[in-house]
């Protein structure tokens, strides 16, 4: 009971901060909620028994992320207030995918029930056997480097090329787009 | 989530469309960590004082999928860079405007 009144509570907090990124107009500010949204949500996984996911997201989602995005948002120009785009499509499409939604998870089974499906299939066996092979307590270690290590490998090819095209996009300056609108601004006036 | 999807098609300014995808992505990993959830479980870490564990496969799916986003909210925050580079503005319909007069 204790564990659901919590998971509630901040789950109220997610989506009272989810309207207020939504509000402000202030650049800096909305980076800073971004941070407090990311540090809700490894609460949150703390309190699903997700230690492991909590570190890396109060490490990785909350820091890193939001120290790119203070970087980003001090070289850009403030906000404006202006009007919302395609507000009417939008709420149709938002409702329209949130009943979806609902219908999807009446189906599914309750949360922490102990005979899911999700934790019969290859898990027991994990839990079982890798203390043996690895002697290694944590079983989230075991699989991401061992049962799992080629998902490991192509997550650090996706990043590697994140990088290249971070360190390419920052750095070229002879882009067509901006010589041509350069001179056509010059011939303006 | 919904909130998320909402913030990318109706803000106009670029930077926040990336935080609103951000946004999208990590109401997802908490959706998946939940069904990982198991009623009087205790962290996958082998003690003897435990006898009932959460799932750990869905937490290795999304320790590789937060590091993966934050790679790809990097590429965002960069192209966001260089648009304003090239246009000096990050507002949607600002640019629309300037395209169309550069095309006359």
């Amino acid at each position: 009971m204790n564990f659901l009144l919590i998971n509630f509570f901040l789950i109220s907090l997610l989506l009272v901060t989810t309207f207020f990124i939504f509000k402000t107009t202030s650049l800096i500010s909305v980076v800073a909620l971004t941070g407090a949204f990311t540090l809700l949500c490894s609460a949150i996984y703390v309190n699903l028994d997700a230690v492991d996911v909590a570190f890396t997201e109060a490490a990785v989602g909350s820091g890193i992320s939001t120290i790119l995005m203070v970087m980003a948002a001090a070289k850009l120009p403030e906000g404006k207030k202006n009007k919302l785009i395609n507000l009417f499509p939008s709420i149709i499409l938002a409702v329209a995918i949130s009943l979806i939604l609902i219908i999807i998870i009446a189906n599914l089974p309750l949360l922490g029930d102990p005979s899911a499906p999700i934790h019969l299939h290859v898990v027991p066996e994990y839990l079982k056997e890798s203390k043996d092979f690895f002697h290694i307590p944590n079983v989230v270690t075991n699989i991401l480097a061992s049962y799992r290590g080629f998902d490991t490998l192509g997550e650090t090819i996706v990043i590697f090329t994140a990088g290249l095209g971070v360190i390419a996009l920052l750095t070229s300056n002879t882009l067509n787009r901006k010589t041509n609108f350069k001179k056509n601004k010059k011939n303006e006036r | 989530m919904i909130g998320g999807l909402f913030i990318i098609i109706t803000s106009q300014n670029y930077l926040k469309k990336v935080v609103g995808l951000a946004i999208f992505q990590t109401a997802v990993f908490v959706f998946f960590v939940s069904l990982a959830k198991v009623l009087d479980g205790t962290a996958p870490i082998l003690t003897k004082m435990a006898n009932a564990y959460s799932n750990p496969l869905p937490h290795v799916l999304i320790l590789t999928a937060i590091v993966v986003g934050v790679a790809t909210s990097a590429l965002g925050l960069a192209l966001v860079l260089q648009i304003y580079k090239n246009y000096e503005t990050i507002e949607e319909k600002e640019i629309e405007s300037l395209e169309l007069k550069s095309d006359k």
